[in-house]
């Protein structure tokens, strides 16, 4: 709280970064958002990244329905959607996210049912994953710019 | 044997007798000092000591000094009684010895006698039984018997010859000898008894006696006083030396005797010895001092001197005897130790205040912090609220609305500003504040602190604003903190008055006394100053009330951290108590100087007077210009020189304006005030105003003309939404366009000054139909489903420096393209509805042909088509990038074949957009 704790914090998310690019969950475009991120935009990542969650949830969860209904063939709307998906998390750099929903999609365009139910339980695993990493990401930086923002007049 | 001791006796008494008189020898003070207890094991050792004559005394005049001074004949007197005295002891003794030695002369006698008497019967010499002749036959047989009876059982032999001649004979014989031994005793012992008699008074002779004595004394005196670092001297009342001692004798006899202290030595102390000694000699009264002497003799010396005065019997004056001991060593230990203990007594202070100072350091520290904490803690809600309120600000609203949110935001804006105050105070105090020299309107900020005052203004005061015709219409200084000023003095004074007036008066004054008394000091920072403009102008400024006035006894604490006047007021009135303290240190900051006269029941006056610069005229006459041009154009009267204001609480209405003259024209123009345009650059000069100035100077090179010295004032401050209009209504039919701009360029969340400059521009090109397109930014557009890609690539834009529209689809992007002109279109390939592909199709054949059929057949509805065709430049090719994600779906040869110049693969990166910027924009 006074500012003390900043380079340790930035230190902790360095770390958290790194095994996250280690892993592949990320790669380097989510570097190209933070460098988008300045003065005047100061929130873009966690904006970004929140809308991003808010999208792909919906898309999910459209997923699974389309999914759950048994007498099932509308492939090319799961292939729209996983469109969507693919496109924003390559854009966000959720690499991890991007692979297995590309894999979803070959499922989808071969109507392999089995395949897409497999790729939809891949894809929300590897999104929770994501979205646990990011928070904590964020709640790291949160508390980062607290402590930064602690100014001693001298 | 009994002479040995005898003799011994005397000798022991001798000594005795010396010891004790000794001292008195030596002088009534050696009495004590001198505990000599065995000067008679000294003599030898004293006979050892080769003594050095190192006095040099006038022996003619010696004596005579001895005999006719006290100090003299008691000595004198004191060696009579002594040997006196001795001789007395001596005699005494030898009357016991004689009593002694006639005892035992008497006890020999009666020995004998008995001893004659015990044999006399025995002996047969006639001549020592005549008279008892007649019982000697008696005799004779009693002894006999008696012999026989005694003798018989021992000595036989004897007892053989104890009746014969012989026998007795031989007895007597010996008798005899005996009797001679003894009187031969008696006799030596006579003799020795004459003799010792004899010696003892030869050796008691009392010259002799006393001269032994003096010697002893002498000796004694050389050998305590060999090495001592002393001066002795007799000095007559002339203060002419008639005796001195002196251990290290550097003068000859008849350099000194009868001499003064000033002939024999020159130099410094010796005139102060001179003076001393006299002084001694005056005032009859034995003291010490002491001296330090400079002479070419001995150096830098420092003497403890000590001069009694010598009276002679008749009790005259007749000298002084002097003593001195040198002590320079000891001075300087005893200086070293003065100034040791000094310093000792430096640090300790040092230390204790530097331990207050620490101490007090990290309370401040802490309270610091926590202040820093705290304003930030506070800022960021508040920002929030003001932020709200700008976007508020944004969105539609009734007039009354806009004047509320408009107080809102100024009101934030000052508790903001107050935060960053308090932060400044802490700053000012730790000395780290920089002022920012800003040129700013003297009038115009004494306009807007009386205006915003009115503004919350719930008393029926009217303020007044009066500034002289020789302030100038421009002048640099930190504006910021002077309206903080001036804010500050106002509120109080409003605070503090019920009913009549509160004004600012503002007057050029010469150069204030204070400043020119610290002229000297702060004559680098003024050359400094002087360096960068030409003038500087003293400007007062008076904060006047006709309020409750404050108490005399008031004032002092009235710019104390925290005071208020008093207690009651505290409770009354409220506040930090902290804001005057604020303005002081501010104005003192600056240079200048906050002062207050008040009377009770009558008013207040706060009185700071600063300096300014004042810029060098041709450097702002072209922009006054410009703005007196605008006046005449918008034929509104020009108010920068105008120099009195008048402001009175309308109940229901935020804004007012009472002066007369200029209230006719000010209210058709309140309409304006609702607009979040702010139409003077120097009214609020904010950090930003630099730039803002210099942006405005780099478009106006850019070929804008007339109006957009208006876009570019409306657009020099961004954030003028909720700055305050000031007041003469620069109104003009273009209001709502640039409100809209300014609308427009909010809605991307930060405020750019090419993006707004752009779309006004680009709106003026509508109306006008003037071709400006060079100067402007290229029209990019986006076309793309996908919010997060929107996003993101909206903000690499920003990055590079452009902004674009965004399309998210391909009907929207064929809409947008048809009303408007862009100069490149990024286009995702898939998207709903109509994907990139055939988008791009449709927008190719348009070029073509010149319309939009294929479009329309393509089920597309385009509602403007025919109004809008002419304005297109069919000939000229549309740039269209694809944004391809590399799946089969969409591949590169795909795009070419549908009409597209190029692809970018996604993700989207900065480097490639770029790249491809740079490749289709000129």
């Amino acid at each position: 709280m006074l500012g003390l704790g900043v380079d340790r914090l930035q230190a902790d998310i360095n770390r958290l970064l790194a095994s996250l690019f280690h892993q592949g969950v990320l790669d380097e475009q989510f570097l190209q958002l933070q460098q988008l991120q300045d003065e005047t935009s100061p929130n873009f990542v966690y904006d970004v990244i929140n809308i991003y969650f808010d999208e792909s949830e919906k898309l999910l969860r459209n997923l699974r329905l389309l999914l759950m209904d048994r007498e099932f063939s509308d492939y090319k709307k799961i292939g729209l959607h996983l469109n969507q998906l693919v496109g924003s998390s390559s854009s966000i750099g959720a690499r991890r996210v991007r692979n297995v929903c590309v894999a979803f999609r070959s499922a989808s365009e071969l109507s392999n049912r089995p395949g897409c139910l497999r790729g939809l339980e891949v894809v929300e695993h590897e999104y929770h994953y994501l979205k646990n990493m990011m928070h904590e990401l964020f709640q790291l930086e949160q508390q980062r710019i607290l402590a930064a923002g602690v100014r001693y007049p001298m | 044997m009994v002479c040995e001791m005898e003799t011994d006796q005397i000798e022991e008494m001798d000594v005795e007798v010396l010891s004790s008189m000794w001292p008195e020898d030596v002088g009534t003070e050696a009495d004590k000092q001198f505990n000599v207890e065995k000067p008679a094991g000294d003599l030898d050792t004293l006979k050892e000591v080769t003594i050095e004559t190192r006095t040099i005394a006038d022996m003619t005049r010696l004596p005579n000094l001895l005999n006719s001074t006290h100090q003299g004949s008691s000595q004198l007197t004191n060696l009579v009684k002594q040997w006196e005295y001795m001789q007395d002891n001596a005699v005494r003794l030898l009357k016991e010895e004689l009593k002694n030695l006639d005892r035992q002369r008497e006890e020999a006698e009666a020995k004998e006698l008995k001893i004659i008497e015990e044999y006399k019967f025995e002996s047969n010499e006639p001549e020592n039984v005549p008279v008892l002749d007649e019982t000697s036959d008696l005799f004779r047989r009693f002894r006999q018997k008696k012999r026989d009876a005694l003798v018989d059982s021992k000595k036989i032999e004897i007892y053989e010859e104890f009746d014969t001649v012989a026998y007795w004979k031989q007895k007597a014989l010996s008798l005899e000898k005996m009797l001679e031994a003894s009187t031969e005793r008696e006799r030596r012992l006579m003799e020795k008894l004459s003799e010792s008699l004899k010696t003892m008074e030869s050796q008691s002779a009392p010259v002799q006696e006393l001269t032994q004595n003096l010697k002893r004394a002498e000796g004694f005196l050389h050998f305590i006083l060999q090495n001592a670092p002393i001066v002795m001297g007799h000095q007559d009342k002339d203060l002419r030396y008639l005796f001195i001692y002196n251990k290290y004798p550097s003068l000859r006899e008849q350099d000194i005797l009868g001499k003064t202290d000033v002939e024999i030595f020159h130099g410094g102390g010796v005139k102060e010895s001179e003076d001393f000694k006299r002084e001694v000699l005056e005032k009859g009264k034995a003291s010490k001092r002491e001296i330090t002497f400079t002479t070419d003799l001995f150096g830098s010396k420092t003497f403890l001197i000590y001069v009694e005065p010598v009276y002679n019997k008749a009790g005259e004056k007749i000298g002084i005897n002097y003593m001195g001991m040198e002590v320079t060593d000891q001075v300087v230990k005893r200086e070293k130790m003065a100034k040791l203990r000094e310093d000792n007594a430096v640090r300790k202070a040092m230390e204790s205040e530097l331990n207050k100072t620490i101490h007090i350091t990290e309370e401040t520290m802490r309270a610091k912090q926590m202040l820093a904490t705290m304003s930030h803690e506070i800022r960021s809600p508040l920002s929030g609220v003001v932020g709200m309120a700008e976007i508020l600000s944004t969105t539609k609203l009734d007039k009354e609305q806009r004047q509320l949110l408009n107080v809102m935001i100024s009101s934030g804006d000052l508790v903001l500003q107050l935060i960053n105050d308090i932060l400044d105070l802490s700053k000012v105090e730790s000395g780290v504040m920089r002022l920012e020299a800003t040129k700013f309107r003297p009038r115009e900020v004494v306009k807007h602190v009386l205006q915003t005052a009115a503004a919350s203004l719930k008393k029926s005061l009217t303020l007044e604003g009066n500034i002289a015709d020789d302030v100038p219409i421009e002048v640099v200084g930190d504006v910021l903190r002077i309206r903080q000023i001036l804010t500050n003095l106002i509120s109080n004074a409003i605070k503090f008055t019920h009913e009549g007036n509160v004004g600012i008066k503002l007057q050029v004054i010469s150069e204030p006394s204070f400043v020119r008394d610290n002229a000297l000091n702060a004559d680098t920072e003024e050359h400094e100053q002087n360096g960068l403009t030409e003038t500087s102008v003293w400007i007062c400024c008076d904060v006047w009330d006709t309020g409750i006035g404050i108490p005399e006894n008031a004032l002092p604490c009235l710019f104390k951290k925290y005071m208020q006047a008093s207690a009651d007021h505290a409770r009354k009135y409220g506040g930090t108590g902290l804001g005057l303290a604020i303005c002081k240190q501010l104005v003192e900051l600056m240079g200048g100087q906050l002062t207050v006269t008040s009377r009770v029941s009558e008013g207040s006056t706060f009185t700071f007077i600063l300096p300014y610069k004042v810029g060098r005229s041709d450097d702002y006459s072209d922009d006054q210009d410009e703005f007196s041009d605008m006046a005449d154009q918008q034929s509104e009267p020009d108010d920068t020189a105008e120099g009195y204001f008048q402001f009175k609480p309308l109940l229901g209405s935020i804004y007012s304006n009472g002066g007369p003259g200029i209230s006719n024209d000010f209210l058709p123009h309140k309409v304006m005030l609702t607009s979040p345009i702010k139409l003077i650059n120097g009214f609020v000069a904010d950090p930003s105003n630099n730039t803002g100035q210099s942006e405005m100077l780099q478009l106006e090179n850019g070929g804008y003309m007339d109006e957009s010295k208006l876009e570019t004032s409306s657009g020099h401050c961004p954030e003028s939404a909720h700055q305050y209009e000031n007041g003469n209504g620069r109104c003009f039919s273009k209001e709502s366009e640039s409100c809209s701009s300014s609308q427009a360029s909010s809605e991307g969340g930060t405020l750019e000054m090419e993006s707004e400059l752009t779309v006004s521009s680009h709106r003026e090109e509508e109306k006008a139909e003037t071709e400006v397109k060079e100067t402007s930014k290229p029209k990019i557009l986006l076309v793309e489903d996908n919010k997060i890609n929107i996003m993101v690539a909206k903000s690499m834009m920003k990055q590079l420096g452009h902004t674009m529209d965004i399309a998210n689809n391909g009907v929207e992007a064929i809409t947008a393209i048809n009303s408007s002109s862009y100069d490149l279109v990024l286009m995702d390939v898939c998207m709903p509805v109509l994907d990139g592909l055939k988008a791009t199709r449709l927008i190719r054949s348009y070029e073509e042909t010149g319309n939009w059929n294929a479009a329309i057949e393509a089920g597309v509805d385009i509602s403007t088509s025919e109004n809008e065709q002419v304005c297109m430049r069919p000939t000229n090719r549309l740039p269209i990038i694809a944004m391809t994600a590399n799946t089969l779906a969409e591949s590169s040869e795909e795009c070419y074949a549908n009409g597209m110049d190029s692809f970018i693969s996604k993700p989207v990166t900065l480097q490639k957009l770029r790249e491809c910027l740079q490749q289709y924009l000129h």
